[in-house]
């Protein structure tokens, strides 16, 4: 790896001049790149066009208020051929403005409004630079550190409806011509919290916009507001639907910043864990595509599985839902006895259920006619609009980063990645189907060979004691006090990890400054990305389908709106 | 015709078909046991809620499984997940739209009080906004608290409880509440008799 970043290295100074750029390699191996904020585009042009960094997964923004340039913008960028990863960094003073990367990768539209809505880092040449999480009324930016974490502002309106400026039509100028049709957020099919907003010729879409945000719940900033491990119960709120691989995403960062290894029965348990979940996740997916479409049964079937599950997962800490299962350096809890048999008699019930579901909705001809070439996404537009997991994968690219990136021994495991064809609705579907089998396989695997030893790290730093050694002995009770009051302290740095989520590519952005909570976490949710192609997605369609596609995109409030 | 009514004696009516009762106390049994609820689930809760209405809770045990998501059809608004600032308005608008009598179940910690989101973009409370006759505590409450909520207000509507909170309630937003034409926010028949029975 280090050799490839050798060659980027010297084209780089053929391309741009010796000493343009400072080339660096965190401690825990992440390449990164810092450029002056002029010379960024073109890097990152060069970098997409020459260097095989086809994906731009994050732009996100980081405040230091005593420098003299006061905002980093950083940009993760992400070569799907061989999986290699790179972080571009520069530098933005108060009121300077950055150029847009919205003119390299469409992926950057809606990181860089939020950049601006959270920072005020402003991006010249955005077409459509406007808050997208707080709401209209907000004054400031909230994740600069000059803003109180508690300090709420109230909104007493609803914007109308309104549309992204293009270049010949200004976005709050509705055309007489058409039916303006606004549908949620209080909407069935649009899941609680979602707004979309859709201009309509006869029942044509003409011009879509989502708006976002109403779930807005300040993550990153309680994050910097609260220890490390008081952190884990708020991943769990990211995703809900699958909340122990946000725990999981989460731990694994702060674990690879401190340089922690956790015990193979830890690593084994989240793998079961993560497999659990992802099964869960497309039941809703699923589950509630078919709701959408009007087909209740299979909704209320795959219910009975994702109750199982929520029975396991009480086994095996007490919660159903939000279960806050992992602990930095491992988990919370060891399994109780004969779990892994009541994981592996679960699989086996649900193998059944998945064989029922996909004749029941696959085979369907309503469905079919539904979902089959409707609205659907070429290969080379989900790569840039920076798509990951199913829906990527429907659209034919064959990404998975349990198999891309291996981490906690995926490489062990017998699995396929299962990848559509025509980036339509019912591939993506097809492709959830299939996941749900080969989890369901992984699972069976990872429970017949569940290694023994301890299910955390015993790191005096990192972990709490035992509760009878707390109670039981003085030197149990002092440990547990000094890290209650401390804390654990990673090092000075910073980390861009991934794993692969139910959704897509879920990262954590950690920049740490070896106090007792994150300096900063950027999470980097996969639906945030997918859903602001939404608009081009479905212009030109039916109104029902775009109805469909919402529900395709499996959009999960909690992570697109953090 | 009138002969053979007066002939019968009131007690030899009821022995035959029919049945005394006030009719405050008939209509509150029909209202508390099909309850329509619309589900204004927005974060976790709502996964949660939906449990509570598959197949292991199955609310419809209690009579409350026609889920409406048209405010103007349901009588039992459920507030599933945190309610945002951004969302407030909106959250107001849909109270305001249904027809009474109306109830308002709070479920979770970030409905009841904002949870552990004390955040610059998060309501403390859906109270602040919206009268609130249930309090379901939980992060998220299970299947059963949840349960547990609706027949507490079940009793509360057989027992005609006194709601000061909903009686006094004016909405924060006046603008949006002037939007809205008088004959919508009308109440039912039913309403009109429980309300003039002294509640």
């Amino acid at each position: 790896m280090s050799e490839q970043i050798a060659i980027l290295k010297s084209d780089i100074s053929v391309k741009f001049g010796d000493n343009a750029f400072k080339f660096s390699t965190t401690p825990v191996g992440d390449h990164v790149v810092e450029a002056s904020k002029e010379t960024v585009p073109a890097l990152l042009r060069y970098l997409k066009e020459y260097a095989g960094y086809n994906f731009l997964m994050d732009v996100c923004g980081v405040d230091y208020p005593n420098r003299e340039k006061r905002f980093d913008v950083v940009y993760h960028l992400f070569g799907s051929i061989d999986s290699r990863r790179l972080r571009v960094k520069t530098q933005v003073a108060d009121g300077e403005s950055i150029a847009t990367a919205t003119t390299v990768w469409k992926a950057a539209d809606w990181f860089e409004r939020e950049a601006f809505d959270l920072f005020g880092i402003k991006f010249s040449g955005h077409p459509n630079l406007r808050k997208i999480l707080t709401h209209h009324q907000f004054v400031g930016h909230p994740l600069r550190k000059d803003y109180e974490a508690d300090k709420q502002q109230h909104c007493s309106s609803v914007l109308p409806i309104h549309f992204d400026n293009t270049p010949e039509q200004r976005g709050d100028q509705l055309d007489s011509r058409y039916v303006p049709l606004n549908i949620g957020p209080s909407h069935p099919a649009m899941h609680g919290t979602l707004r979309v907003m859709v201009e309509l010729d006869g029942e044509t879409i003409v011009r879509a916009m989502p708006e976002i945000g109403y779930l807005h719940r300040c993550f990153e900033k309680m994050a910097e507001t609260h220890p490390y491990n008081q952190v884990i119960p708020y991943t769990d709120r990211l995703n809900y639907c699958s909340a122990p691989m946000n725990n999981i995403g989460y731990c694994m960062a702060v674990e690879k910043l401190m340089g922690l290894e956790i015990p193979a029965r830890a690593e084994t348990m989240r793998v079961i864990l993560c497999e659990l979940s992802r099964i869960i996740d497309h039941i809703i997916a699923v589950g509630t595509g078919g709701v959408d479409l009007g087909a209740l049964t299979a909704f209320f079937h795959l219910f009975t599985f994702r109750e199982k599950v929520y029975t396991l997962f009480e086994k095996l800490c007490g919660a159903r839902l939000t279960v806050a299962m992992t602990r930095v350096g491992g988990m919370a809890y060891d399994a109780p006895e004969g779990w892994f048999n009541d994981v592996l008699r679960f699989c086996d019930e649900m193998s059944d259920g998945v064989e029922e579901i996909s004749k029941m909705l696959l085979g369907n001809k309503i469905f079919i006619k539904r979902t089959q070439n409707v609205c659907p996404v070429s290969a080379q537009d989900a790569i840039e609009w920076g798509y990951t997991g199913p829906l990527l994968r429907a659209s034919g690219v064959n990404l998975d980063l349990r198999r891309a990136q291996p981490y906690y021994g995926y490489e062990k495991y017998d699995f396929d990645i299962p990848v559509g064809t025509a980036g339509d609705i019912y591939d993506r579907y097809l492709v959830r189907i299939e996941e749900m089998r080969q989890s369901i396989r992984i699972v069976r695997q990872a429970c017949k060979n569940v290694p023994g030893g301890d299910y955390t790290v015993r790191d005096k730093g990192v972990v709490l004691p035992e509760k009878k050694d707390v109670y039981g002995n003085i030197e149990g009770l002092m440990n547990h006090f000094m890290l209650v009051i401390k804390g654990l302290r990673p090092p000075v740095g910073e980390i861009y990890s991934a794993t692969e989520a139910a959704n897509g590519e879920l990262g954590f952005y950690l920049v740490s400054d070896g106090s007792a909570s994150p300096y900063r976490l950027k999470v980097r949710p996969p639906c945030f990305a997918i859903y602001q192609s939404f608009p081009d997605v479905v212009k030109g369609s039916m109104l029902a389908d775009a109805i469909a596609t919402v529900a395709s995109m499996n959009l999960i409030a909690g992570e697109l709106d953090r | 015709m009138s002969d053979t009514v007066s002939d019968k004696s009131l007690e030899d009516m009821s022995k035959s078909f029919a049945l005394t009762t006030r009719l405050d106390a008939i209509a509150a049994w029909g209202q508390r046991n099909a309850l329509w609820p619309l589900p204004y689930g927005t974060a976790c809760c709502g996964i949660e809620l939906m449990s509570v209405m598959g197949p292991k809770y199955d609310l419809a045990r209690f009579g409350a499984e026609v889920v409406r998501f048209s405010p103007r059809q349901a009588d039992l608004l459920v507030i599933a997940g945190t309610i945002t600032e951004k969302m407030a308005p909106i959250l107001v608008r849909i109270y305001q739209q249904m027809l009474e009598p109306k109830y308002v179940l709070s479920m979770g910690a970030c409905a009841s009080s904002g949870g552990f989101y004390r955040a610059y973009h998060v309501l403390q409370g859906c109270d602040k906004v919206v009268p609130v006759d249930v309090y379901v505590p939980g992060c998220p409450p299970t299947p059963e608290a949840v349960l547990d909520g609706v027949m507490a207000l079940q009793k509360m509507i057989k027992d005609r409880t006194p709601r000061p909170w909903k009686e006094g309630w004016v909405s924060p937003y006046e603008i949006n509440a002037n939007t809205i034409p008088d004959t919508l926010t009308s109440s039912r028949v039913v309403d009109s008799m429980t309300r003039g029975s002294g509640v």
